[in-house]
């Protein structure tokens, strides 16, 4: 199943696996929604729980916001490295991909884009059904774009570890959520404290050291991972 | 001594209970790591030795 | 530097560290007994009741020594985790895979004395504040290697699955730490800290200070004691252990 020209460089290693996984989702758009679908469905019944009081609501808004994008991140993951092991490319990428990292990356910036940058764009409907004030949109949005890329780097990690596992769905989460508790609170305590007109600069920094931080590591620790998972 | 007796000692001041119990708690998780690590050596090298015994019989 | 190379170098052989471990194993079990026991004591009995909080700060003396070696467990498995994934030394696997129990109980005891702590002294079994949460997601990090190395028949891989999510999680520990820190002081007054500890006097903190030595020994003393039964379970078809066996095993 590789291609019979295999690209030399870095850029077009990373275009070709970019364009296979725009190609692997296509075909099943409904897979890519669903996480999404689960986030709203998962907002209306905050919604529900608490009566729908505007207050209510509107005091937690973000954090609701957040942690559901935790969760339903974790449901997008599952599916990260599942077909190519299940068909043998995940192998074949581990063999013959040089340098391997970049294939890797290929696919968790295509996870991103399905998952933490997609529920960015929607961030604003959730906004609305939330009641979250509208000068604070800015915040959240910018929060979510800072750290949802650390939510797929890492949560490729737990990926990685569990692919190979029957049911490797709950293991998953247990994994990463503690390790997405730093962007969690950083994420939350933007809007929290722009909310109490106190200066953001210093959550901004950290979203953004966290996902710098996992841009370092995640790479090996998936390789590494890949590695582990398939030889057995 | 920071207590006048032993009843005292006990009751600590009213919180006796909660002192107490973590004492206790903290003894008994420290004994079963203990005890669990010596009891896993000792079934195990028991097991083997008999295995060994009934390995060397047999030959 | 010679004779350090030369450390590294022996430490690649179970069989030689079994050998040395086996005083190492008895200074520390009889260091741990007469530290935890003379801190406890003293602890219990002969130091000052704070003026604070009466007599329930005697739980300080369980309570700080098992989370402080939590923490330190989980940091000796991410080294762990790096020397096997770099060097694929088989002692690393291996104490890797026996701190999990001790590191588990103790932070389970860790919050369950803060939350006996925390009763008398503030009213209520639980807080989220910042160090009970850390624990919290300390234990969940503990659990996920354990829950990891359970999915995972393979040995081999299973030992080196849970050194990748060692290392990852020893790497965000620092982070993990300072964001909940922050985040909950924000929203909470600060409960009991120990900043308190330096201007506690001498007859209130030694004791602290010899059941935190006396509970690194208790952790060393039981990690050798466990890591010597793994050699033996992993090498026993050798000779040595066959031998080590037949006579009884000091």
């Amino acid at each position: 199943m590789a291609d019979s020209a295999q690209p030399r460089s870095v850029v077009g290693l990373f275009g070709t696996q970019l364009r296979r996984e725009i190609q692997t989702t296509a075909r099943s758009m409904e897979e890519a929604v669903n996480p999404l679908i689960f986030l709203f469905l998962a907002i209306t019944l905050f919604a529900l729980s608490v009566g729908g009081g505007v207050e209510d609501l509107r005091a937690r808004a973000s954090g609701i916001i957040w942690v559901l994008v935790l969760l339903a991140n974790m449901l997008s993951l599952e599916s990260l490295f599942r077909r190519d092991y299940d068909d043998g490319t995940l192998e074949q990428m581990l063999l013959l991909a040089q340098p391997v990292f970049v294939p890797i990356l290929a696919k968790i910036v295509a996870q991103w884009c399905l998952s933490g940058l997609a529920m960015t764009l929607l961030a604003p409907l959730a906004a609305l059904i939330l009641y979250l004030p509208t000068n604070e949109l800015p915040v959240l949005l910018l929060s979510l774009l800072l750290g949802t890329p650390a939510l797929s780097l890492f949560g490729a990690v737990g990926a990685a570890l569990t692919v190979g596992l029957r049911r490797g769905g709950v293991l998953l989460g247990l994994l990463i959520l503690p390790l997405y508790v730093p962007v969690l609170i950083f994420g939350v305590g933007a809007v929290s404290e722009h909310m109490a007109g106190v200066s953001i600069n210093a959550q901004i920094y950290w979203l953004l050291a966290i996902t710098m931080l996992a841009l370092t590591v995640a790479p090996f620790a998936v390789q590494a991972a890949l590695r582990i998972s398939v030889e057995q | 001594m920071s207590f006048d007796s032993w009843s005292e000692f006990f009751a600590m001041g009213g919180h006796g209970f909660y002192v107490w119990l973590s004492y206790v708690l903290s003894l008994a998780v420290v004994l079963g790591n203990v005890l669990a690590t010596g009891n896993s050596r000792r079934r195990y090298l028991r097991e083997q030795r008999d295995l060994q015994l009934r390995n060397d019989k047999r030959a | 530097m010679a004779s350090l190379k030369e450390f590294w170098h022996r430490l690649g052989s179970p069989r030689w560290f079994y050998q040395i471990s086996g005083l190492w194993l008895k200074l520390f079990g009889v260091l741990a007994l007469l530290l935890l026991v003379t801190g406890s004591v003293w602890g219990l009995a002969f130091a000052p009741p704070d003026y604070q909080q009466g007599n329930s700060f005697r739980i300080m003396y369980v309570h700080v020594p098992t989370a402080i070696v939590s923490q330190s467990a989980y940091l000796v498995m991410g080294v762990a985790g790096i020397v096997l994934l770099v060097w694929r030394m088989k002692l690393a696997d291996m104490v890797l895979a026996t701190i999990v129990p001790f590191g588990m109980s103790m932070t389970v005891l860790a919050l369950v004395t803060g939350a006996i702590w925390g009763k008398p002294t503030w009213g209520a079994w639980w807080v989220w504040d910042a160090r009970t949460t850390s624990m919290l997601v300390l234990l969940f990090l503990y659990f996920g290697i354990y829950a990891l190395r359970q999915s995972i028949p393979a040995r081999e891989s299973a030992g080196r699955a849970c050194a990748v999510l060692a290392v990852v999680g020893m790497i965000n520990i620092p982070i993990i730490k300072y964001s909940v820190d922050w985040w909950l002081t924000l929203h909470q007054p600060a409960t009991f800290t120990l900043t308190q500890a330096p201007s506690m006097p001498a007859v209130m903190w030694l004791p602290l200070a010899i059941n935190v030595l006396g509970i690194y020994c208790l952790f060393g003393a039981n990690l050798l004691s466990r890591l010597r039964l793994e050699i033996l379970r992993r090498e026993a078809g050798t000779q040595w252990v066959r031998d080590l066996v037949a006579r009884g095993a000091p």
